[in-house]
């Protein structure tokens, strides 16, 4: 019984939501590492591409509640999702046939693109907050546990409870469909191997006739999409509000670096090593040990490897030390 | 970014309409950052003090006040800093209302308002620091200090008959400080603080934070933050995965987003909030609706009472010179005198000049001690069926 708890408690406070985060992390990063591949520059305004699509289908969530469309048990937002996709792809092919277009044409330096990247993200930045405002906005239906702790407590009889939000469920299903869809495209079909052959070797593939306009509008395409599905998900699970999308930026580019830039199987285990190295080590294990260990030997502190005060710097210390050994990443990707 | 503009265009169309035997009072806040939305109901606050002294007349043989506004950002020590120095040095005002959060106002206090001799009365910075802090008496407060509501928050939580309670604070000066002076409080009289961690606002993802508290237990969960910012994502982490269902919240915590989101989630929690007693709060309900803001708001009627207190001590000292009147303010603010309360503005200022004393007590029941700041009663509040309602003072 002891045992079960303790499983319990660790699937509740770790498992859980450390699978959670990282899906979403997982998704914002295969959007950074596709434009890193394919366009050749880390992408800053990527963190506000998110917020972007996550605020069309918020905009449309609101609309269609007030139509009083629903899915029942579903959130409405689902619906609303391919809304703002459109949004989002609208916005980025504009944002490129305006900015990125012309330093493309310029041959610019990857250091440029990656300052003007910044301007980007500080225009949607601001359009994001003109059009929504600055504060948190709650679009969220339907139900909102699968199994509520308390419930689960009175199932099965354990002192611990177990919570699995709807939402957490949605955000790893969603994340499988999208990241096998894309896996899909780039190994299957003859777009997306273009794509790849581009990020190769520019030169040869325009050689072999690949048009490189139509990869970068592929690409934008994609990046969109990925990008409205990850800030809607993320938007879902925890709230939406512009400011927390910026800062999503930091951990974003941390999971596509460690695994490995360009890389997109690298981006998704970066983005789960980076949520689990922040909910594990500074994870109390207390409670955990607690039930493990004889009464004898249970512990009177807290058993914390580090204070959640360091949850950042952990990241950026797995980031650090993957870069000194393994410049590369994780997965091969390219060296930064 | 609304909110800003508003505040521009305000600064603006004050400062247009200053003229030559004019006072100017510095509006020092944070209308933007993570307490952006309860400083408008405070400058409205303040400004309602002094369209009151306008409009009796009777401020130094008929001079008029106005206001200007700066911003702080609450957390960005050098935006505020910066702000303060244009209020003093461009616009030339003769005493500050604010800052508003503590961290804040002890850079503005440091580098703007000592070299330059400025009074600054602070509304809502309330972090224990404040207290000892070198001020030439320049610094006066017209909300507790923290130290004394984590004694409040022990009472509280002894007269509830809990025993042990984890913690987590914004990682700020308020944050700390609050948190410190409560975990001392409480371990003191008897009880057991199980954790005492930070979070940072504005960040991704808290289930790092919960499940390290949920892990450490507790009967309650004390969160020292800020509802717009980080405080919202604990509430609903810790509800989430069923960590605590009864927390505790402080001043950042408790407003009216506070009881629209959560009041229903978090039934049975409770928390305090500076508040006076007595029928300064009563008439001050009045006539601020009555202008046109919600004088409920937090802070609100402290902001009228640090405004009114500036203006009432320049009135007693027969000057506007901050070296003059501040040793004033603590004579206008306290016993002998006549007792003055919200919208008396006018009688205040008659007894002055005919060379009296008043006993100022305002909205927020002031009664400065020690070195400036208020003594300190609390609202108690609890959620009960969906909704925040007040159960005592303290």
């Amino acid at each position: 019984m002891d045992f079960l708890n303790a499983i319990v408690a660790l699937s509740n406070y770790v498992l859980i939501p450390g699978i959670a985060y990282g899906s979403q992390l997982a998704l914002g990063a295969l959007g950074v590492t596709l434009v890193y591949g394919i366009l050749r520059f880390s992408n800053f305004a990527h963190g506000d591409t998110m917020a972007f699509g996550a605020m069309i289908t918020v905009l449309v969530t609101w609309w269609l509640q007030s139509l009083g469309v629903s899915l029942g048990p579903l959130p409405t937002a689902l619906l609303a999702l391919p809304f703002g996709i459109l949004g989002c792809v609208l916005l980025l092919l504009a944002t490129d046939r305006v900015v990125y277009r012309f330093y493309r044409e310029k041959k610019a330096k990857p250091v440029i693109l990656v300052i003007v990247s910044m301007g980007v993200m500080f225009i949607m930045n601001g359009i994001v907050r003109l059009i929504i405002g600055p504060d948190d906005q709650r679009f969220l239906d339907g139900e909102r546990f699968l199994i509520s702790a308390r419930d689960f407590k009175e199932m099965t009889g354990l002192a611990e409870g177990l919570a699995i939000k709807s939402t957490q469920v949605i955000t790893l299903i969603t994340a499988i469909i999208v990241v096998a869809l894309l896996f899909w495209f780039l190994n299957r079909t003859r777009a997306g191997k273009s794509m790849r052959a581009y990020s190769d070797n520019e030169d040869l593939a325009l050689l072999s006739g690949v048009n490189p306009e139509r990869v970068v509008m592929l690409t934008w395409v994609i990046v969109a999409a990925l990008a409205t599905v990850a800030g809607v998900l993320y938007g879902l699970d925890k709230s939406f509000k512009p400011f927390t999308y910026f800062q999503l930026l930091l951990p974003i580019f941390a999971s596509a670096i460690v695994g490995g830039l360009g890389n997109p199987l690298g981006a998704i285990a970066g983005g789960f090593v980076i949520a689990f190295s922040e909910v594990t080590i500074t994870y109390a294990w207390k409670k955990v040990l607690g039930y493990l260990m004889p009464d004898s030997l249970a512990p009177d502190g807290l058993v914390q490897l580090l204070s959640t005060d360091y949850k950042f710097a952990v990241s950026f210390v797995i980031l650090l030390i993957v870069l000194l050994f393994k410049p590369t990443g994780l997965f091969k990707g390219q060296s930064v | 970014m609304k909110k800003l503009l508003m505040a521009t265009a305000a600064t603006a169309l004050m400062a247009g309409t200053a003229y030559a035997d004019d006072v100017k009072l510095g509006i020092l806040l944070g209308f933007t950052g993570p307490l952006e939305s309860i400083a408008p109901d405070m400058a409205s606050g303040a400004k309602l003090a002094i369209d009151q002294v306008n409009a009796s007349g009777k401020f130094l043989d008929g001079q008029t006040v106005s206001a200007v506004q700066g911003d702080t950002g609450c957390i960005d020590a050098s935006l505020a800093v910066s702000s303060a120095e244009r209020l003093i040095t461009s616009d030339g005002v003769k005493g500050i209302v604010g800052g508003m959060c503590s961290g804040e106002t002890g850079a503005v206090l440091q580098n703007a308002a000592i070299p330059n001799g400025i009074v600054m009365i602070s509304p809502s910075a309330t972090s224990p620091a404040l207290s000892t802090v070198e001020d030439n008496g320049l610094f006066f407060r017209t909300s507790p200090s923290d130290a004394r509501q984590g004694q409040v928050m022990a009472d509280i939580l002894n007269d509830r008959g809990i025993k042990e309670v984890a913690i987590t604070y914004t990682n700020n000066d308020y944050g700390k400080g609050l948190a410190d002076s409560v975990a001392s409080a409480f371990t003191e009289s008897g009880g057991t603080v199980t954790m005492n961690a930070s979070h940072e606002d504005g960040k991704a993802d808290y289930s790092a934070e919960v499940g390290a508290l949920a892990s450490a237990g507790g009967e309650v969960l004390i969160i020292v933050g800020y509802i717009d910012q980080g405080g919202a994502g604990i509430i609903n982490g810790a509800l989430d995965s069923g960590a605590f269902d009864t927390f505790m919240f402080p001043d950042g915590m408790v407003s009216e987003t506070l009881e629209a989101n959560f009041a229903a989630s978090t039934e049975g929690s409770f928390g305090q909030v500076p508040s006076a007693q007595g029928d300064g709060p009563a008439k001050f309900a009045e006539i601020g609706k009555a202008a046109g803001f919600d004088p409920t708001g937090t802070f609100a009627p402290e902001s009228y009472d640090a405004a009114a207190l500036i203006l009432l001590a320049m009135q007693a000292a027969g000057s506007t010179d901050p070296a003059v009147y501040k040793e004033k303010v603590m004579d206008v603010a306290n016993a002998p005198g006549e007792e003055i309360l919200p919208g008396e503005l006018d009688k205040a200022l008659q007894i002055l000049k005919d060379g009296g004393d008043i006993d100022y007590v305002g909205a927020s029941a002031v009664e400065l001690i020690g070195p400036g700041e208020s003594a300190g009663t609390y609202r108690e509040i609890e959620m009960k069926d969906g909704k925040m309602v007040e159960v005592g003072f303290r």
